[in-house]
């Protein structure tokens, strides 16, 4: 173990530049000839203003404090917050998941070994997920519960601004994809402290991550998308869609626009617009070819499932959650449906269920349900044929470990792909991709080396053992990844190690391999390399 | 000094009691949760082997939910009894913590039968010259879980102090209360084989005193080794509850209520009650977008938006 691995729980508070660095000769092998480079410095200008010292990224911008009484004010302010995370009023969505795992954990660290940050980063001590948990007990036990004897009977943790300012931070280096909480023993959930200290940043403190918060849901809550796209902009957006890939494909559609009554309110993730559009036609295309009763709508929030509050503040989630379910319920749907994209799933099905009050408690469902009874109903002709490559499915961690939609997108891409192969492991124990909790969409200084290196490492290793018998550039092959961070990520990583080229890898979503089987649709939907 | 450590039992007992009730309570009584579950989900009887969950249905709202009590065992059992997830988790761990947990079990056990055998003798099914087959097996079986219990709890406790000590993965999240615990369980355990061995190698002493607790005939105690054992073991008892091992009746909520609270709010006027509730909590959190907008609820702050477009009316601030 070289030394920069080994971190102690004292360190956190200690006066040096970084608590640790990840070597390079660390990192975890991958399967093929990869190559990583040293990490590039975090700028000049960044290290001035936030405190960057904790290892080799800076994620989350914590003004560095200048004088002793900012250094103070840091730390109050946090204990403060945390303070308020502990009681009922404040915190009544997470409490008890909270308390819970400060009292009850075992401190086994069954935990560490399925964490893919801990072994990406060749098992580096601040990525054990038990690491920042025992940190905050101690901070939790020691100065808002106020055991007595503490120090001694729990161990102890030295408070000062070093110490907020590192667990703050850390708190942005896991991708709460909760396989941790998955294998513990006793049920403590680590990934939820993540969450929970993401939250005392920016619901005490004021501060978050640029791209989760100001150009995130603040935006979403402003122009109704993250992408600033206001209702006006995102209807000219979809009307392209519709033309461009109804003269691509030969199959007319048109995608249907705030019906009043339809039995469906289908919610993209507007990113989806922009960057996938294809996947956009494909509903479009799919559920025209049902006769499915459908809409998208244009309300503020509406045409966005995206709800970043998930990854790190509550009372963002609740304002998306409720404007998403005053939508639907204005226009009269029988029931929403997410599209590809997995936190908005979680959001807005699972966690909204005690969140939203009785007048706003309209159905919530996947959309890989329904994509599968479409599939296997026989409305639509298909031709499997014209999947005839190696094709892998990706399992977005908030889809199936966290809802357990599992075989539905299953059932679809063992009818239509004769080369399907899993990925191991897959469904609930899957790896996360590593663009979990709001990284996918984080380009700002060093932090994509950092999801190659680090988070998405796992995934890149997972994908290409998928493909062991047909690695290389002469077979065409498909990552099926249905949501929108996950292939963000996969996209970044595939460029990153020039794999569109060198592996002829192709990635989309689940609803691109349906179109591109249609017997109705032009063939060549899913394109590769150039195609693009 | 008899009288006192009665004394003592009587309040350890009251101490364990009145410690699990409080935890229980406490947890029950703790506000409205957000559904937070992760799969597989045990009770889906139909999906559970998979991971699956009701959530793969169109309409899931509008059909029967398939929730087994018999799936639920099929992890709790082995799970309790073998650690299953431990096993397959970390199964160098493993090896050292179930002789530990498996000591544990049988030491419990072994006050069961301890205490059906007093139970027994105070009713007079035990007394006699011709004790029944049934009381025979059941003093028998003490007999012989009792030392199994302690000697593999001794061995898991030393063995989780080595490891806990050397293992740099474990050394760093141990303190004090660690070693402590684990201490004193060898120093109970420890104390009980001796108490076994050299002055009641059949538990006799033992069940007199569970009869006399049972009852409240507060008679003398003549070894001060059984004696030392006594106010060990009811130490221990009384303190497991007060500690993070009280995770042996936690784990219950922990699984059923938070890892499998699947349970969706669809016709459970209770929920919406309580949503009602933790809807009207106040905030306190000082962030600008939450805070200063003269909001105080949770259901006025999440309803209000502080960024909205003029034309909605509404107030924008700055971030």
């Amino acid at each position: 173990m070289s030394k920069s691995k080994m971190v102690k729980i004292s360190d956190i508070s200690k006066d040096s530049d970084k608590l640790t660095s990840v070597a390079v000769e660390d990192l975890m092998p991958l399967p093929g000839d990869f190559e990583d480079k040293e990490w590039d410095e975090i700028p000049e200008e960044t290290r001035e203003q936030y405190a960057c010292i904790l290892d080799d990224v800076n994620i989350l911008q914590i003004p560095l404090p200048k004088t002793t009484k900012e250094e103070e004010e840091l730390v109050n302010k946090f204990i403060n917050g945390m303070r308020k995370l502990f009681t009922k009023e404040d915190n009544w969505t997470f409490l008890t998941l909270l308390e819970t795992t400060m009292e009850y954990c075992a401190k086994c660290n069954t935990c560490s070994d399925s964490c893919h940050l801990f072994e990406a980063s060749g098992e580096n001590e601040m990525y054990r997920p038990n690491y920042r948990t025992e940190i905050f007990r101690r901070i939790y036990k020691k100065y808002v519960k106020e055991e007595p004897l503490s120090k001694w009977r729990n161990g102890d943790v030295d408070l000062n601004w070093r110490t907020v300012a590192r667990i703050g931070e850390l708190a942005y280096r896991c991708n709460i994809c909760r396989r941790c909480a998955q294998t513990c023993p006793i049920g403590a959930d680590n990934a939820l402290v993540a969450r929970e200290i993401r939250k005392i940043f920016s619901q005490e403190m004021g501060i978050a991550t640029p791209e989760l918060h100001k150009s995130g849901s603040m935006l979403q809550l402003q122009y109704g998308s993250s992408t600033k796209m206001n209702k006006l902009i995102v209807r000219d957006n979809i009307d392209f869609i519709d033309e461009d890939f109804s003269e691509e494909t030969g199959y007319e559609f048109k995608t249907p626009w705030d019906v009043e009554g339809a039995d469906i309110l289908l919610i993209h993730n507007a990113g989806e617009i922009m960057a996938w559009p294809e996947n956009i036609a494909a509903f479009s295309i799919i559920f025209q070819a049902a006769g499915i009763s459908w809409t998208l709508s244009s309300d503020l929030a509406a045409y966005d499932s995206i709800n970043y509050g998930v990854f790190y503040d509550d009372v963002q989630f609740a304002r998306t959650a409720i404007l998403q379910a005053q939508a639907a319920t204005r226009l009269g749907v029988k029931k929403i449906v997410l599209g590809e994209c997995g936190h908005a799933h979680k959001a807005l099905t699972v966690i909204a269920d005690r969140v939203l009050p009785e007048p706003l408690k309209i159905p919530r469902e996947s959309c890989f349900p329904i994509l599968r009874d479409i599939v296997m109903s026989g409305k639509i002709k298909f031709d499997p044929e014209r999947n005839n490559f190696p094709v892998t499915l990706h399992d977005p961690c908030n889809i199936t470990r966290l809802m357990g939609i599992i075989k539905p997108q299953r059932d679809i891409v063992k009818k239509l792909c004769p080369q399907f192969r899993e990925m191991n492991p897959h469904g609930p124990f899957n790896y996360c991709c590593g663009g979990g909790s709001g990284y996918a969409i984080m380009s700002r200084n060093n932090i994509p080396e950092w999801r190659f290196k680090i988070t998405g490492r796992k995934k890149l290793s997972q994908i290409l053992d998928a493909f062991s018998d047909c690695r290389g550039s002469e077979m065409k092959k498909y990552v099926c990844a249905p949501c929108s961070n996950c292939k963000g990520q996969i996209r970044d990583i595939f460029k990153r190690y020039d794999l569109f080229e060198k592996e002829q890898l192709a990635y989309g979503g689940l609803v691109e391999l349906i179109v591109n089987a249609m017997v109705d649709v032009n063939p060549g939907y899913i394109k590769w390399g150039e195609e693009y | 000094m008899s009288q006192a450590v009665y004394l003592i039992a009587y309040l350890a007992i009251i101490v364990f009691i009145s410690a699990v009730i409080k935890r229980i309570v406490h947890y029950i009584r703790s506000p409205l949760h957000v559904r937070w579950e992760i799969y597989p989900v045990a009770h889906d009887s139909k999906r559970a082997s998979y991971g699956g969950g009701y959530l793969e249905e169109v309409d899931w709202w509008k059909k029967e939910r398939n929730v087994s009590l018999i799936g639920e065992l099929k992890v709790m059992i082995p799970e309790i009894l073998f650690l299953k997830t431990v096993w397959e988790n970390n199964r160098p761990l493993w090896y050292i913590t179930y002789p530990f947990h498996l000591g544990l079990y049988l030491t419990i056990a072994f006050f069961a039968l301890l205490i059906i055998g007093a139970i027994a003798q105070l009713s007079g099914v035990a007394a006699g010259p011709k004790v029944p087959l049934l009381m025979s097996t059941v003093m028998a079986l003490t007999n012989l879980i009792g030392p199994v219990g302690f000697i593999l709890a001794i061995i898991g406790a030393a063995g989780l102090i080595y490891k806990r000590l050397t293992n740099p993965g474990l050394r760093n999240y141990s303190t004090f209360s660690h070693f402590f615990n684990l201490i004193l369980f060898i120093v109970t355990m420890g104390i009980a084989i001796l108490t076994w061995l050299f002055i009641d190698p059949t538990f006799i002493l033992a069940r007199a005193f569970i009869v006399n607790l049972i009852s409240f005939n507060i008679s003398q105690i003549n070894s001060s080794l059984f004696l030392l054992q006594v106010l060990l073991a009811v130490l221990t008892i009384a303190y497991i509850p007060l500690t993070h091992m009280s995770h042996f009746f936690m784990k219950y909520f922990l699984y059923h209520d938070i890892r499998w609270g699947d349970e969706p709010n669809i016709n459970t006027p209770e929920t919406d009650k309580k949503i009602g509730v933790v809807l009207n909590y106040p905030v306190s959190w000082s962030a600008p977008h939450i805070a200063g907008h003269g909001k105080e609820t949770w259901a006025e702050v999440a309803t209000f938006n502080p960024v909205a477009e003029p034309e909605t009316g509404k107030e924008k601030v700055d971030e």
